[in-house]
């Protein structure tokens, strides 16, 4: 259900909002979070879109803060959404024109839940120092996006690192954390040697991938570099190297397939897909406290990271970062090698076996696929 | 500046204070046995290719299947896919499943087949050299009791059991375990004398739900319920697991099993040591099982178990809209039979903490509704400075822990009715831990699995906890063994005998109407 308050006060707002939940009944009150979305007008649906996803894993009241025309008088217009229209949340869209345009938070906080955390989001352009912005001041959390900025994400990424404040947090580094994950659980395995160089290959248009380097740098205090790829490739490779070898993550081009090549040990592949933003959202809403590991990637490892500018074709020639090429002919050679179902269409094609069998014939085709087993083995 | 170490314990990229990160097992494979079975289809399968959705396996994980089936690999493909597609959680991601896919092989075999379980333990090795499994795997045994001991001593003649350095094997067990404590034992001997007692673990799917887990949290993250969780203010507490279907067709398991057997030995009673247990030194797999342990050696059952006992069967009735047939009528129910389709016990608790505090324990088929919960139900205020008249509504305060569904916590008190005269009235307060926000939190069959490949035991019963509660049944399931009257009565869709009620009754109380 969505209602229009057209120019309205937050008095009316809030009055109607409890009228609403009254009249439903059974909307639930477990809001745990006040998420606040500071957003312009053009970008305003994906914004709540998103935030209404995340809002299933997280129940949470939505305010998202408009800001129009800055001329002429000074007005509110304010929608409400609840049940069907606005996921497991409830969403307060106030539309601010004139000199209200800059008060957001005069209209934010008569709507905010008592008592629970208050989190901020920009999903585009942030502003240069969140936690010193009127409304980001007010919150506990501030998620920005670097990737959705005007600026390059170098330079935005040194203006976050410079405004730090304990809470800031980045959706594009939550973008990374599977790669994050695949790294860390790389190490967990023998064997146990320190780290002597690592490199990155990723777009110089991608935030995500400064700030993985900047990660690595941080925490393996060994000389880190990033090489470009063209724009628009997310991140494409980390090399980490060390006295017995090289551990390569590869994630071809446009695949959501990466491999895993590490000495001694068969190459594998696995999924890694691109993250959507809606589930990156509800990760950074799923802790409030401060993350100090995204602080010491942006603040201290970012520093660390080699300047050095090199393309990934240099890098790769160079022998510093493996070949996606490589990797993508890797995962149709192990896909081949596998005699199992294979694509979703294929499958869906099969017949569903026969589900009963005899003894003899179930011992036969043990017998048959053991010998068959034992002569390609030998 | 020189790099940071690297050792098996101390991984630079694994900082403590990265709650992100989320753990990701290492190289490894699940052989599944009984993989035709319905656990598989429905619940096993989906919830690996949930965690492989949510990016918690390992590269190159591998799922081996194991059936009495002539089943080439990419049959057993289709099974998993079709298993996935009805009952996974996640949605279909083309990328997870061709990984999956890949990884996925199949053994026909019976378990007195010593072929087969050469052919598994090749199949096996082949994963390590083509995939990288590391030698690591897991053995679920998702099969009948009864063959444990083929399977495990086929795993151990085929060198399956033994790992080489370095690399583990583990085995996964369901419940029952066993059917009383001498059972329990030799099963215990068979599966133990083959893998060390810490690569077994026992599944009890409840402890991997999110509202059990949270039970700990409410009592020991908060001030205000540990205060009162003891005998000077709760007056009793009632643990219910309440089916509303039948057995089904699972006659040839559940007749002479029972339900004690089935549902309180474990489910209940696990329930009954999370409520009851002290605060644990730590909450290692250690520490917990410890003061588990230690409040089920602490339950004892009533003198007189005529009058501390309820048992029922059900009998054909109406449930919800259909007509359903009585126990005795079901499909491969022996003539006659005793098996008990409803149990109610009331246990003590022998501490300074719960003396005096009885818990009543029931479960039961076809009762009115499906649920599970946990209510401590509190003394009446000593004193009340209103009329009897104003207080003729409320009844006793309570904590109700709702473990399935609608999974929460509500907490009941009285409240004044609007209006100009003084009426108190029960009302609730409601945590609703999942209501509308479910779709997202993981089956319990996930944690446990991922826990299995992480090696992690704190959500694992182990041995000791089994005997115990063995201990605790053994002398009921004795006492109604001896019994001359059959099991009572009780019309399919109700709350149970009305031998169940004269049990409360007798005490002054009454069961919830959960």
């Amino acid at each position: 259900m969505i209602v229009d308050l057209p120019n309205t006060s937050t008095a009316a707002v809030s009055k109607r909002l409890v009228q609403l939940r009254a009249d439903t009944g059974a909307m639930a009150l477990s809001r745990v979070l006040t998420l606040v979305v500071v957003v312009a007008d053009d970008a305003a649906e994906e914004a709540i879109a998103v935030a209404n996803d995340a809002s299933r894993q997280h129940p949470c009241r939505i305010i998202v803060v408009v800001t129009g025309n800055k001329r002429g008088t000074a007005r509110l217009d304010g929608q409400i959404r609840v049940g069907g229209d606005a996921g497991a949340s409830e969403v307060v869209v106030l539309r601010l024109y004139g000199p209200l345009a800059t008060h957001g938070r005069a209209v934010v906080t008569p709507l905010l839940l008592a008592d629970s955390p208050i989190v901020v989001w920009w999903p585009q352009d942030p502003p240069r120092d969140p936690a010193a912005d009127p409304v980001g001041a007010m919150g506990q959390r501030r998620i920005t996006d670097s990737a959705r900025t005007s600026t390059a994400p170098r330079t935005v990424l040194k203006r976050l690192a410079s405004a730090y404040r304990p809470g800031d947090t980045d959706l594009a580094w939550s973008r990374v954390t599977h790669w994050r994950a695949l790294l860390a659980a790389a190490l967990d395995q023998p064997p146990y040697e320190p780290l002597t160089e690592a490199t990155v290959v990723a777009a110089p248009d991608s935030p995500s991938g400064f700030l993985l380097a900047g990660w690595l740098a941080a925490q393996l205090r060994c000389p880190v570099s990033v090489a470009r790829s063209r724009n628009g490739t997310g991140i494409i490779s980390v090399r980490l190297e060390r006295a017995s070898g090289t551990v390569d993550l590869v994630r071809p081009e446009d695949g959501d397939s990466s491999v895993l090549s590490q000495p001694g040990q068969p190459d594998r592949t696995l999924a890694l897909p691109h993250r959507g933003d809606a589930e990156c959202l509800a990760d950074e809403l799923r802790r409030l406290d401060p993350d100090e590991v995204y602080e010491d990637a942006l603040t201290t490892g970012l520093g660390a990271v080699s300047g050095r500018s090199r393309t990934a074709t240099e890098a790769i020639k160079a022998g510093e970062a493996p070949s996606p090429a490589e990797a993508a002919r890797t995962t149709q050679r192990l896909r081949r090698s596998a005699r199992a179902a294979g694509s979703s269409a294929m499958v869906e094609k099969m017949d569903m076996p026969e589900d009963a069998a005899s003894t003899e014939s179930v011992q036969q085709a043990a017998a048959d696929r053991l010998s068959e087993i034992r002569e390609r083995r030998s | 500046m020189s790099p940071t170490r690297v050792t098996a314990d101390a991984n630079p990229l694994r900082d403590p204070r990265d709650k992100r990160l989320p753990r990701i097992a290492g190289p490894c494979s699940m052989v599944m046995f009984g993989v035709t079975g319905d656990l598989a289809r429905k619940k096993l399968m989906p919830a690996i290719y949930d965690l492989a959705n949510r990016g918690l396996l390992p590269p190159g994980f591998s799922l081996v299947g194991f059936a009495r089936r002539d089943w080439a690999d990419q049959d057993f493909g289709k099974i998993v896919y079709e298993s996935v597609k009805e009952h996974a959680r996640t949605p279909f991601r083309e990328e997870v499943w061709r990984n999956l896919a890949d990884g996925v092989r199949f053994v026909p075999g019976s378990f007195d087949d010593d072929a087969a379980f050469d052919l598994l333990a090749e199949t096996v090795a082949e994963l390590d050299e083509q995939r990288g499994t590391g030698g690591n795997h897991a053995f679920y045994l998702s099969i009948p009791p009864g063959s444990f001991s083929t399977v495990c001593q086929q795993l151990e003649r085929s060198g399956l059991s033994s790992p080489q350095q370095g690399a583990w094997r583990r085995v996964v067990i369901e419940k029952p375990f066993g059917h009383d404590l001498e059972s329990a034992r030799e099963l215990n001997a068979v599966v133990e004398g083959v893998f060390p007692a810490d690569s077994v673990f026992r599944i009890d799917h409840y402890l991997g739900k999110e509202t059990v887990q949270n039970l700990l949290a409410v009592r020991f993250a908060n001030t205000m319920f540990e205060p009162v969780w003891n005998n000077r203010y709760v007056d009793h507490v009632q643990i219910t697991m309440a089916e509303d279907i039948g057995i089904g067709g699972r006659a040839g398991y559940y007749d002479g099993i029972g339900a004690a057997r089935d549902v309180i030995q474990n489910h209940l009673l696990q329930l009954l040591a999370l409520t009851a247990m002290e605060e644990p030194v730590s909450f290692d797999a250690h520490n917990v099982r410890l003061e588990k342990e230690k409040v089920l050696s602490a339950v004892h059952i009533p003198q007189d178990l005529a009058r501390g006992t309820a048992r029922g069967q059900y009998s054909a009735g109406w449930q919800g809209g259909d007509k359903v047939l009585g126990y005795l009528e079901e499909d491969g129910v022996g003539d006659g039979s005793r098996t008990e389709t409803y149990a109610a016990v009331r246990l003590d608790v022998d501490s300074r903490r719960w003396a005096g505090v009885p818990f009543y324990l029931r479960t039961g088929k076809r009762l009115g509704k499906r649920v599970t919960e946990i209510a401590v139900v509190f003394k009446k205020a000593p004193h009340l400075p209103f009329t009897d008249t104003a207080t003729e509504e409320l009844g006793q305060n309570a904590v109700v822990i709702r473990v399935q569904p609608d999974e929460g916590v509500t907490l009941r008190f009285g409240a004044k009715v609007p209006g100009a005269q003084m009426e108190v009235r029960d009302v609730s307060m409601d945590f609703g831990y999942g209501r509308s926000f479910t779709e997202s939190s993981p089956e319990a069959y996930e944690r446990l699995i991922l826990d299995v490949l992480l090696g992690e035991p704190p959500l694992f019963p182990r041995h000791e906890e089994v005997e115990q509660s063995w201990r605790i049944l053994d002398p009921i399931e004795r006492f109604w063994a001896t019994e001359g009257d059959p099991p009572d009565q009780y019309s399919a869709g109700t709350w149970g005998p009305a031998s169940a009620d004269d049990l409360m009754r007798r005490d002054g109380r009454q069961w919830r109407l959960p």
